[in-house]
């Protein structure tokens, strides 16, 4: 398929371009954060605390009085940040370990493959919490826990698409041709199975988020004072009947991000593969 | 004659009321559920909350104004020097279990806590007894190593409970005491039960017939579960903020006090920079106890500036010991040699007003050059790096114990990391004078001493913050121990 | 093989799902040599989890006893409780002491609680097991319901509006859910309690703990499993023998729960034993968002409490179970489909 053929079928997505609006507002934001925010979002203020929404404080302001849309604007660096180091921790080892399965077979493959099933029996969510337990909080040690978990994910995939293109007739010829399985593999297999890990590293971006608001909100991820969008619906809660307000911001700001980055998936798989398309 | 009558018919008429309207039962709201039921197992201040006083009596107890009272014991002589104990007994203790009461089990639950393979929390408190005589029933004789005016403090504690030798091992579970209550049933995860106990030697001294402590550790939860009259009371409620809402509600009173809970901002004495006295004074001036009681503690908190709580007639008022002045904490750093700042780490344990008050500590002392990284712990990890290995610059912790001013002579092994031949040598002086006119200089001493030294940067007392039903009497306003007087309690039309 | 459980870890299984590797039924000796792999595949991977869970706790700082008894305690009795404990032992004998435990079907004494370990989950399941079933039925009758109409009204908007719907619900962290359902019916309108749990023996009331905890672990489940139920249900409606049961004269609703959704419901069967897989370690963050007091509120406590022997137990509890899970859903891909008994 050409490129501009997938650009174009990616734009006539609906899925796509309301994922690519979405996803983008949470990126200016981060990017914005870097050059500007109404106040600082570290900057306390006890007198001015739990203060309603107004034209000084856009979202009001939070327990300590700090403002609350500067923390979510700079809170989306944080889960952004998590996201692509989490995502990459899993696409660089699991594609690695899922191309050396498929390129190798016999017991590697099935060392490789007991190894990612074991991970999943084990529930994600209690590993991590062991995992912030012995290194303690903090948002390095939530993104190893997140980036772990990805790992076998990448490497399933990978084994499972590299196999099937190993199959195929091209790859039979390139072996004619003298090419090494090394060789085959970078030059074959990984340009021909891009799209899936495009798709999935994607889901698994917003499913990234999804894991570092839970860490925080647990009080396991991002430490004080860079805010967090999680670990700011964890604070939140004891003031429920004081502002509730402040449960609601953070909570939609991670649902924005989720949601657009899912969508972009979904949009993205159609376009790669219009035969799904037609039966979704 | 006729005012007579009438009068007798209105006292008729008033018990019959009473009779039927009067409310005999409570319950009591609390944050912390008790990890076990048994003070000689586990330090969790939970247990002495629902079981201290009610369920198991020790010797003495201590009073809402903090002063040592007769609990088991109805009294007791010292002599030699302050080193031999005397307590007297009475008549007729029964265990919940049918049990007797005699000094031997006196001598039995405290020869159980002093043991050497003993696990109890409050073990320290034992190794100063040399040796326990019961020559009767209705006494015992202990005579201590070395004099101690705090003896008698210790044996109010819940770790000192007198226990029944055949029960003592079930006592985790399922407690029996000799107190004017005793034990029902622990739902675990929501409520301990109570009720009057039919043995107690007195049995006109509780008024309410069951007591049902309820745990709701969600702050955001207690609120409603007061407004819906669920709860009768809630001591020391963790949503702070919505006070205001209780106080202009005339179901409820809000009642609120002090504890025994200092909580300074802990410096590490034994390592830089806060080896060095400049640099403690300077965090001391830097501190803004105004904002840290407000964004901690809704401005409940008292303000301390020393290591003493308000509410006691010794205390004395340290707070202005170093204003606010950050010009003159930047003077004293450079003085240190710290004219650039310093690096500093500060590992608050995940306690609310603990992660709170550092994140806004931790904010002030960035405006004098302090570069502070906070680095939240749980607990364990707490004990561990913090008072196990010491390992940190400073850290934010509630100290609840009573006249515990001797952790300042627990030298380099602490993990305060202080040490101080003068601080020794008042806290020994105090330890062994008997008379209190003598013991309140030293203490004043004391507590103008720690303040000197800038061992820590003491930020507020942590506050007791109760609801009650508008109806309720004989609350405890401050909370010298944290204990639930029961007995105390009673309904009112 | 089994498939990958959800929550976080991948969306694999929303792409149309393989047909379910079959298993084979066709000979008593096929029969036990698979129910042999399953049995070794069993004992395999406890052994790997209890393993690796041992490991991860001999490294985890933080010592029990001095958690117990507290920061004023005397050294010498931390000492003596942690050799009363048992925690002064070498590595290789607590390992070997737990593990023959474990097959005698002694989980050890708690720490914290000093009761046994296996009465404590007992304790707790009777939260967390009812929690999870009702989650699971309200995510089933959701799914199902919503997936089988979208299915039926394919690309029209009741079809948009389902899908948008399941979009938004996989997009929102469940915690966060609970806490707007908390807003809503517990402080705005008072119906239902905001936390806590006040036991079975207060009757039927106790029920009303459970449905905000329930609603918010359903809500994410059933909108990924109204997803998979609503493909699988267009990928039979395009096959042959569809149009022939309509052509028996059979109504569209009479075709699609009669025929359409059993043939449909293997990817979805196999969603929802991934997703109950999940649910009893997802009920970490919701039980603490309710304060449940429920296995998974048990081990996030246990862990900060350091009561290991309880972590130890209830992690190899929890593999277990999802080994379990697993072959209860292969035999359920057996009953749904009969061809798959004797196909290969």
């Amino acid at each position: 398929m050409s490129r501009d053929g997938l650009i174009m079928r990616c734009l006539k997505q609906r899925n796509f371009m309301i994922g690519l609006a979405l996803t983008g507002i949470v990126l200016a934001a981060a990017i914005l954060s870097y050059f500007w925010t109404p106040h600082s979002p570290t900057r306390i203020n006890v007198p001015g605390r739990l203060a309603p929404a107004s034209g000084v404080h856009w979202f009001g302001t939070d327990h300590f009085g700090r403002d609350v849309f500067s923390m979510i604007l700079v809170g989306s660096r944080n889960s952004i940040g998590v996201g692509i180091v989490a995502v990459s921790i899993g696409v660089i080892t699991g594609v690695a370990l899922g191309l050396l399965a498929s390129a190798k077979r016999g017991w590697v493959e099935d060392l490789i493959m007991r190894m990612a099933d074991f991970t999943f029996a084990f529930p994600a969510i209690l590993s991590a919490i062991l995992i912030t337990a012995i290194l303690g909080p903090g948002t390095f040690n939530s993104i190893l826990a997140i980036g772990i978990f990805n790992i076998p994910v990448f490497a399933r995939i990978t084994r499972g698409a590299a196999n099937a293109i190993l199959a195929r007739d091209f790859i039979l010829a390139a072996r004619a041709a003298g090419k090494g399985r090394i060789r085959i593999t970078l030059e074959h297999v990984l340009p021909n199975i891009s799209n899936v890990l495009i798709v999935q590293a994607t889901i698994n971006f917003a499913l990234a988020i999804l894991a570092e608001a839970g860490l925080s909100y647990l009080g396991l991820g991002t430490q004080p004072p860079d805010p967090s969008w999680g670990r700011m619906l964890n604070e939140s809660q004891t003031f429920l009947f004081r502002a509730p307000m402040l449960a609601i911001y953070p909570g939609a700001a991670i649902m924005i991000a989720v949601l657009g980055l899912n969508l972009l998936g979904d949009g993205l798989r159609d376009a790669l593969d219009p035969r799904l398309a037609r039966s979704r | 004659m006729r005012v007579f009558s009438t009068s007798l018919a209105v006292a008729l008429l008033m018990t019959a009321t009473a009779a039927f309207a009067a409310k005999d039962t409570i319950v009591i709201g609390m944050q912390d559920e008790p990890p076990v039921l048994d003070p000689t197992q586990n330090a969790a201040a939970a247990i002495d909350v629902i079981f201290s006083v009610n369920v198991y009596e020790s010797l003495t107890r201590i009073g809402e104004d903090g002063t040592v009272k007769p609990s088991l014991a109805t009294s007791w002589t010292i002599g030699e020097d302050g080193k031999v104990y005397t307590f007297k007994l009475p008549k007729g203790v029964v265990f919940d279990n049918g049990e007797k009461l005699t000094a031997e089990t006196v001598k039995w639950s405290f020869d159980r806590a002093g043991a050497p393979n003993s696990t109890n929390p409050t073990k320290r408190h034992f190794g100063n007894i040399a040796r326990i005589d019961t020559p009767d029933a209705e006494t015992v004789i202990i005579r201590l190593k070395a004099p101690s005016s705090l003896f008698l403090s210790y044996m109010a504690s819940g770790g000192a409970a007198i226990f029944d030798p055949k029960s003592a091992d079930n006592n985790k579970s399922t407690p029996v005491g000799t107190g004017p209550y005793k034990f029902k049933q622990w739902v675990k995860g929501d409520r301990v039960v109570l009720e009057k106990s039919t043995t107690h030697r007195d049995p006109s001294k509780a008024q309410i017939r069951q007591a049902t402590f309820k745990f709701v550790p969600d702050a955001a939860a207690q609120v409603p579960a007061l407004l819906a009259g669920d709860i009768d009371a809630f001591p020391t409620i963790g949503a702070t903020e919505t006070l205001d809402r209780f106080k202009s509600d005339s179901r409820f009173q809000v009642v609120i006090g002090s504890t025994e809970g200092e909580v300074p901002l802990i410096l590490n004495n034994n390592k830089k920079p806060f080896d060095d006295i400049r640099m403690r004074r300077a965090v001391n001036h830097v501190i803004d106890r105004k904002s840290i009681i407000d964004g901690a503690t809704s401005g409940y908190g008292l303000p301390i500036g020393s290591h003493f709580p308000p509410h006691h007639p010794w205390y004395i008022d340290l707070t202005n010991r170093y204003p606010r002045d950050i010009a003159k904490a930047k003077e004293l750093m450079k003085e240190a040699g710290y004219a650039n700042g310093a690096d500093v780490s500060l590992k608050p344990p995940p306690f609310a007003y603990a992660r709170r008050s550092a994140e806004i500590v931790a904010a002030q002392l960035m405006e004098a050059g302090f570069r502070v990284k906070i680095e939240p712990v749980e607990w364990a990890q707490w004990l561990d790096v913090v008072y196990k290995q010491k390992n940190y610059d400073m850290t934010v912790v509630a100290h609840v114990s009573p006249w515990d001013q001797d952790n300042y002579t627990r030298g380099l092994d602490y993990y305060y990391g202080y040490q101080n031949a003068e601080m020794d040598a008042l806290m020994k002086q105090a330890l062994v004078e008997s008379d209190e006119t003598k013991r309140k200089d030293l203490y004043g001493r004391i507590q103008r001493k720690i303040a000197d030294d800038a061992v820590h940067a003491f930020m507020f007392q942590l506050p007791r913050t109760g609801v009650y039903a508008a109806k309720l009497r004989g609350i405890w306003k401050n909370s010298p121990v944290s204990v639930t007087d029961l007995a105390g309690l009673r309904w009112v039309d | 093989m089994s498939p990958s459980p959800a929550s976080w870890r991948g969306r694999e299984y929303e792409r149309p799902l393989p047909r379910a590797q079959p298993i084979r039924y066709n000979g008593a000796v096929l029969m036990t040599s698979f129910a042999l792999r399953r049995l070794a595949t069993f004992i395999a991977t406890l052994i790997a989890t209890s393993l690796v869970v041992f490991l991860v706790l001999e490294v985890l700082p933080g010592d029990p006893a001095l958690l117990m008894l507290g920061i004023d305690a005397q050294p010498d009795a931390v000492a003596a409780l942690r050799a009363k404990l048992g925690l002064d032992k070498p590595a290789v004998e607590r390992y070997l002491v737990w593990m023959a435990g474990m097959v005698r079907g002694d989980l050890g004494i708690s720490h914290t609680y000093g009761t046994s370990v296996a009465e404590l989950i007992g304790e707790r399941l009777v939260v967390t097991l009812p929690l999870a079933l009702i989650a699971m039925t309200l995510t089933t009758i959701i799914a199902l319901t919503l997936g089988v109409f979208a299915a039926s009204k394919h690309n029209t908007i009741g079809d948009y509006g389902v899908m948008t719907a399941t979009q938004l619900g996989i997009a929102i962290p469940n915690f966060w859910f609970a806490i707007l359902l908390v807003l809503l019916f517990a402080v705005a309108l008072g119906w239902l309690p905001a936390g806590g749990f006040p036991g079975w023996d207060q009757g039927p009331i106790a029920l009303k703990s459970l449905v905000l905890p329930a609603f918010a672990l359903a809500l994410v489940q059933a909108a990924i499993l109204a997803r998979v139920t609503r493909s699988a249900v267009l990928e039979v409606l395009r096959e042959d023998f569809v149009r022939t049961a309509r052509a028996k004269g059979l109504t569209r609703t009479q075709t699609l729960w009669r025929h359409v959704l059993r043939n449909s419901l293997i990817p979805v069967v196999t969603i929802m034993g991934l997703q109950f897989s999940n649910l009893l370690a997802g009920t970490i963050i919701i039980e603490n968002v309710f304060y449940l007091p429920g296995l998974g509120r048990l081990i996030f406590q246990s862990i900060n409490q350091r009561d290991l022997i309880v972590v130890k137990d209830v992690v190899v509890l929890l593999a277990a179970k999802v080994v379990v899970i697993n072959f209860i859903v292969d035999l359920l891909y057996a009953v749904i489909d009969p061809r798959l008994r004797t196909q290969r």
